[in-house]
């Protein structure tokens, strides 16, 4: 464990910041500009994982295991968020045959 | 024994109300004119014992208490209220006895009945009352029985309209008489007679208030009196069974205002003002109801008029203070007025319902006992020499001249217009030839002995009426029998008599007798002799055309009241109420539903706009928190 | 706390006569049962110890609310109106549709209507005056006429709104009180700005002028009485409509040394609406309708009675709301059995009833002359009291409030004449006369229309010592 901290804290933590924040980046892109649904699952995911990632670098630069708690938390409630969105993509192909967002415009006034 | 007299004609009220349907008529009649005769006999004991004491009280119960305002239910019995009880009594009890004949074909005999009970009970009420608001009960409650009985035949929507007159006309009074109430309590602190009575001679009033007050009882005495201006449903309320009209609206219920000014006498004659008015307006309405009562050609409206102007001429004699007088004539005017309204009521019974003397004449030989009993009470109104309304008439009219040689001018010619009218009335129906059907000449017959009983009973009355107070000129003080019981009793009364010469005395009385000899004279000669008959109204011109339209006061208050109210009614209702203020409610209440209508535009299902809008929130947030500063997060 | 309970397990046990016949019976039952209680209290009851405590314990301590109920005399009458009430509703009042739930709704409102009377806590006051409005909307809007829905939702948005003015002054009033707590006697001393004063009151008066109604806040009234099934329209004019002046006499009143430039505005308003809402009944033509101007005309003179707050008019508002109440059934009852037969409210298509049913119209000449306060009927009593309690204040105030002596008298011999008298039409044909339940609920009506006014002085004695103890605190 001492081995792994060490390791890490060999890159510094902006390298880190930096990081996650082009992915949570990428994945504001890919939620605003894609209309494909499952994409836009996926990058939401992408902004999860990139928080995920910053949680778990400060946790260790700063010896807090409450931060890495907090990741689990958020990969337990992505993985039940991603798990009925994808189950609601599927019935929605079911009835529409088709994912894309733009189409999905039937929950108005 | 005096809560009795009150309670008999109620229980008889629940009887006939209840049992009556299912009882002969005959016995409902008797059960009911017996409740109304047996408080006859009892006032007449009452009336022996009050020789000895002045007044006699009866406290029932505690009725209203709040505060200092404290009013028990009690009677009182003086030598006024006993006066009353007698008229209201007998006269009732003979109506009653009339009416069972009168009535004896209705289906609803045992409801008239139960009606008559319970306005004799309220009557009483009125005039028994030891307080103002008591007898506000009994005043109110005999407009509410005038209501029942003008309308007895419902079934007849002009006959409730009526009933629905005189009711509303009497609550104008009415209103009128409860702020004089509220005031009278303001300013003496009680309502009951003997307190106010004893207080007002100790206590500072105020400038004016009195008169107010004074004349705020004298606007309930107008409704109920049927004055100008509020006189308009009186002949309106002739639609009532002929019986009603002689004990409601001649005998007892119209004259409740002439009680009450007399009973409150000690206030009226510490307010001048009042008085003048009260002078004033009753000699207007004599002359007016007497100048429209000249030119009706229905028997009993011609009755009515006859009875505003005669209720005229007592308001007239209260004015000028002659109380012993406006009592005397109330009740010769009793007496007289029954008697015509119940002969009436017989010639209209011969007639099978025709009420138009134009269609009636030559009765004299047909209806012989309805006939000689119909020449006293004619006789007796046009103040005849010795007949009771000449004596009545004489004490007024010489009061007033004492007052005023103007207004006893005036008060003359009116006593000689109603002359000519009674008499017109009389020449038309019993002299000339026969000018209804062949069927009503046929059906023509002298009513039964109960009904021709208590007209002979009345017709006696009004002959000897007058003996109950005979001039001070003609038996001496001793002789002014019902002024010196009064004066005994009630303060306030004298008689204007003393204070004449016997020489003026004689020449008023001499002027009266001729303008009635000769009223008969000119009558006779234009109804009799020339058998001139009554125009058409459509054919009248001038003044007489007024006069049949009643000089077009009911269209008046129809135009300036009814029809205003009314328009204004459904203007209130349709625009203000509906449009304005229900409007305005609901559009606030649309208020949040038109924001809505734009702000829903917002959710448009396009998902991609809302993470936008998301992203959008959160960027803000970061420029708001680390760009300006602001203290968000 | 059994007057609360007995109502409450009452509305719950209908739950098991959803369609049953035997909910009446039943519900009726209940209330009789109140009515019992409330008349064993009115013995029990000692003006001398003004209050007569119910309950009382803690409900919610962090905000300083207790649970607590009691009355004084004042509390009292209102109990036996809204107890003497409601078996006559229920009595009067025959649901085809889920009688069960229609029942249970009307005990529920009873329980509502006992504990608004009966609280003597700001917060619970509120509650139950919430919990009152529940039960009138479902009856309304489940049980009433064709434009039903809308109408209820208006009349409920309405007063609920007022309400929240009035919860708002709740809090302002226990934020300043001396406990910080909402026990109404402490909220009654809270200490306040004259400013603070005048919009605590005008917070209150909304709520309570909403309720009453008074002119301009009537609006919802007409509509809703006329789309009310007849039981609900009973329940909102005899007794929910008394929770606003009751409110007044309770809530507002002892506020009242700050903020007293504002009542002369109303009990103008107050006077006004009388004027208005009677002149408006005379050209109506639809029965119901008639009688809601009515009782705005009638509640107007006694709002002004409790707006002056005399104790002349304060004794006479409450018997006044007790007679009111009696008559309003009566006459809502009336109608509804006209309706019932006719199958029409129109004057213009009723008449000539009183030939064939004498004994119906006999009764309802007498709750009408109860009405148009004929004396020796209940409602002379206090309208007498009233307008003498007004005439304190003002000759004119008496004058003009006055005029409803006469105009009441107009639309009323109106109705009785139309619908009543004449000759019959074809709607009318063959009306039946009342029997039975319709009997009995009348003639009782009718009864207490005699008894109250020939001796009203019960319900004053029962009223004289709170309305004392009320004056001083003003």
């Amino acid at each position: 464990m001492d081995n792994t901290i060490t390791v890490t804290q060999v890159i510094p933590i902006e390298m880190y910041v930096w990081l996650s924040a082009a992915l949570f980046a990428i994945g504001v892109t890919g939620v605003l500009l894609r209309r494909n649904a499952i994409v836009v699952l996926m990058c939401i995911e992408l902004m999860l994982n990139a928080v995920n990632l910053l949680l778990a670098a400060f946790s260790t630069y700063l010896s807090d295991a409450s931060g890495q708690i907090m990741v689990f938390f958020i990969m337990v409630v992505a993985a039940a968020e991603a798990s009925v969105g994808l189950a609601l993509l599927v019935m929605i192909y079911r009835n529409t045959k088709s994912v894309d967002i733009s189409f999905l415009n039937k929950l108005k006034w | 024994m005096i809560p009795w007299i009150l309670l008999l004609p109620l229980l008889g009220f629940v009887f006939s109300g209840l049992a009556g349907k299912y009882l002969p008529k005959a016995l409902t009649g008797t059960i009911a004119t017996g409740a109304v005769f047996i408080p006859f006999l009892l006032s007449l004991t009452l009336f022996g014992r009050l020789g000895q004491e002045p007044a006699m009280t009866v406290t029932l119960f505690d009725w209203l208490a709040v505060g200092d305002f404290h009013i028990p239910f009690s009677l009182l019995v003086d030598r006024l209220s006993v006066w009353m009880m007698l008229i209201i009594t007998g006269i009732g009890a003979l109506i009653h006895l009339y009416s069972i004949g009168y009535m004896h074909d209705d289906a609803r005999f045992h409801l008239f009945f139960a009606y008559l009970n319970l306005f004799v009970f309220f009557m009483l009420l009125l005039v028994m009352a030891d307080n103002y608001l008591i007898l506000f009960f009994g005043w109110e409650g005999v407009g509410l029985c005038s209501y029942f009985l003008i309308g007895f035949w419902n079934q007849n929507p002009e006959y409730g309209k009526a009933a629905r007159k005189a009711f509303i006309m009497n609550r104008i009074g009415d209103l009128g008489l409860l702020l004089g109430l509220f005031m009278l309590f303001q300013l003496f602190g009680s309502l009951t007679y003997s307190e106010i009575f004893s207080r007002l001679e100790t206590m500072r009033l105020a400038e004016g208030a009195l008169t107010v007050a004074t004349l705020l009882l004298f606007v309930g005495a107008m409704g109920k009196s049927a004055q100008i201006p509020l006189y308009t449903w009186l002949p309106d309320a002739m639609a009532g069974p002929t019986p009603v009209s002689a004990l409601i609206h001649a005998a007892t219920m119209v004259t409740a205002g002439i009680y009450l000014i007399v009973r409150s006498a000690a206030l009226f004659q510490l307010a001048p003002d009042t008085m003048e008015i009260i002078t004033y307006t009753g000699l207007a309405t004599s002359l007016f109801a007497a100048v429209i009562g000249l030119r009706q050609n229905d028997i009993k409206k011609v009755l009515a008029y006859s009875t505003v102007s005669q209720l005229g001429l007592m308001f007239l004699a209260l004015g000028v203070g002659a109380y012993g007088s406006a009592m005397f004539h109330l009740t010769t005017h009793a007496f007289f007025k029954a008697l015509l309204f119940l002969g009436a009521g017989s010639v209209i019974h011969a007639m099978g319902g025709e009420q138009d003397i134009r269609r009636m004449g030559g009765l004299k030989s047909r209806l012989p006992q309805t006939f000689w009993t119909f020449v006293v009470g004619t006789l007796a109104i046009i103040g005849f020499p010795l007949l009771s309304g000449f004596f009545s008439k004489d004490e007024i009219l010489a009061s007033v001249f004492l007052h005023s040689s103007v207004l006893w001018g005036l008060a003359l010619i009116s006593s000689a217009i109603t002359a000519f009218y009674m008499l017109r009335l009389f020449f038309l129906t019993f002299y000339g030839k026969f000018r209804g059907t062949d069927e009503q000449s046929a059906h023509l017959h002298e009513s039964p002995l109960m009904m021709t009983l208590p007209l002979m009973a009345l017709a006696v009355l009004s002959a000897a009426g007058g003996l109950i107070n005979l001039p001070e000129l003609f038996a001496g003080d001793s002789g002014q029998w019902l002024a010196n019981w009064y004066e005994g009793g009630v303060q306030e009364f004298q008689s204007a008599g003393h204070q004449l010469s016997h020489a003026v005395e004689w020449g008023l009385m001499g002027m009266a007798s001729f303008v009635a000899i000769a009223a008969i004279g000119i009558c006779y000669q234009i109804y009799v002799k020339k058998a001139d008959l009554p125009r058409e109204d459509v054919a009248l011109k001038g003044w007489n055309r007024w006069a049949a339209n009643k000089f077009y006061v009911d269209e008046l208050y129809d135009a300036i009241v009814v029809r205003p109210l009314e328009k204004g009614a459904s203007w209130l209702h349709g625009v203000i109420d509906r449009r304005l203020i229900d409007g305005f409610v609901n559009t606030v209440g649309a208020l949040p539903s038109r924001i809505s209508r734009f702000a829903r535009l917002l959710q448009n299902g396009n998902i991609a706009f809302y993470l936008f809008g998301m992203v959008l929130g959160i960027i803000l947030i970061l420029i708001l928190n680390f760009v300006m500063g602001t203290d968000l997060l | 706390m059994s007057l609360l309970l007995i109502p409450l397990l009452g509305a719950l046990l209908m739950l098991a006569f959803v369609r049953g016949e035997a909910a009446r019976p039943l519900s009726l039952l209940a209330a009789l049962a109140n009515l019992g209680l409330t008349i064993g209290y009115l013995f029990w009851y000692n003006p001398n110890n003004p209050y007569l405590m119910l309950a009382d314990f803690s409900w919610i301590p962090q905000a300083g609310i207790r649970f607590k109920l009691g009355v004084d005399g004042t509390g009292l009458a209102m109990l036996l109106l809204t107890n003497l009430l409601t078996p006559l509703i229920i009595g009067s009042t025959y649901s085809r549709k889920l009688p069960g739930v229609f029942y249970g709704l009307v005990l529920l409102m009873q329980a509502a209507l006992v504990g608004v009377f009966t609280a003597l806590d700001g917060i619970v006051f509120y509650v139950f005056w919430e919990l009152a409005l529940l039960p009138i909307y479902f009856i309304c809007a489940v049980w009433g006429g064709e434009d039903r829905v809308r109408i209820t939702l208006k009349f409920f948005i309405y007063t609920f709104i007022g309400s929240l003015f009035m919860l708002l002054g709740l809090i302002y009033l226990q934020q300043h009180a001396p406990g910080q707590t909402f026990d109404w006697a402490d909220l009654m001393k809270a200490d306040l700005t004259p400013g603070a004063s005048t919009w605590v009151t005008l917070a209150f008066f909304l709520a309570f002028a909403i309720k009453m109604p008074v002119f301009p806040f009537h609006t919802w009234q007409p509509d809703t009485y006329v789309n009310a099934p007849t039981g609900g329209a009973m329940l909102l004019s005899g007794i929910m409509l008394k929770m606003g002046i009751y409110g007044v006499i309770r809530w507002m009143l002892p506020l009242s040394d700050g903020a007293a430039q504002l009542y002369p505005t109303f009990i103008a308003l107050a006077i006004v609406g009388i004027v208005y809402a009677s002149v408006i009944a005379i050209r109506l033509q639809d029965i119901k309708r008639i009688i809601a101007y009515a009782s705005i005309a009638h509640v107007g003179l006694i709002a002004a009675g409790v707006f002056v707050g005399n104790e002349t008019a304060l004794q006479g508002a409450i018997l006044q709301m007790l007679n009111h109440g009696i008559n309003i059934v009566g006459l809502f009852f009336v109608s509804d059995i006209i309706e019932n037969r006719t199958k029409s409210r129109q004057l213009n298509e009723l008449g000539g009833i009183a030939k064939q049913a004498p004994v119906f119209a006999a009764l309802f000449m007498i709750i009408m002359l109860g009405t148009v306060a004929v004396p020796l009927t209940n409602g002379f009593a206090g309208e007498l009291l009233l307008l003498k309690g007004l005439y304190e204040y003002h000759i004119w105030a008496a004058a003009t409030a006055g005029l409803t002596l006469i105009l009441c008298a107009v639309y009323m011999l109106r109705i009785y004449q139309f619908a009543m008298f004449g000759p019959a039409k074809a709607l009318t044909e063959g009306f039946r006369d009342v029997r039975g339940s319709e009997l009995i609920v009348l003639g009782v009506i009718a009864a207490l229309v005699i008894v109250l006014g020939v001796y009203p002085q019960p319900v004053l004695d029962l009223t004289k010592a709170a309305t004392g103890l009320l004056l001083e605190m003003k």
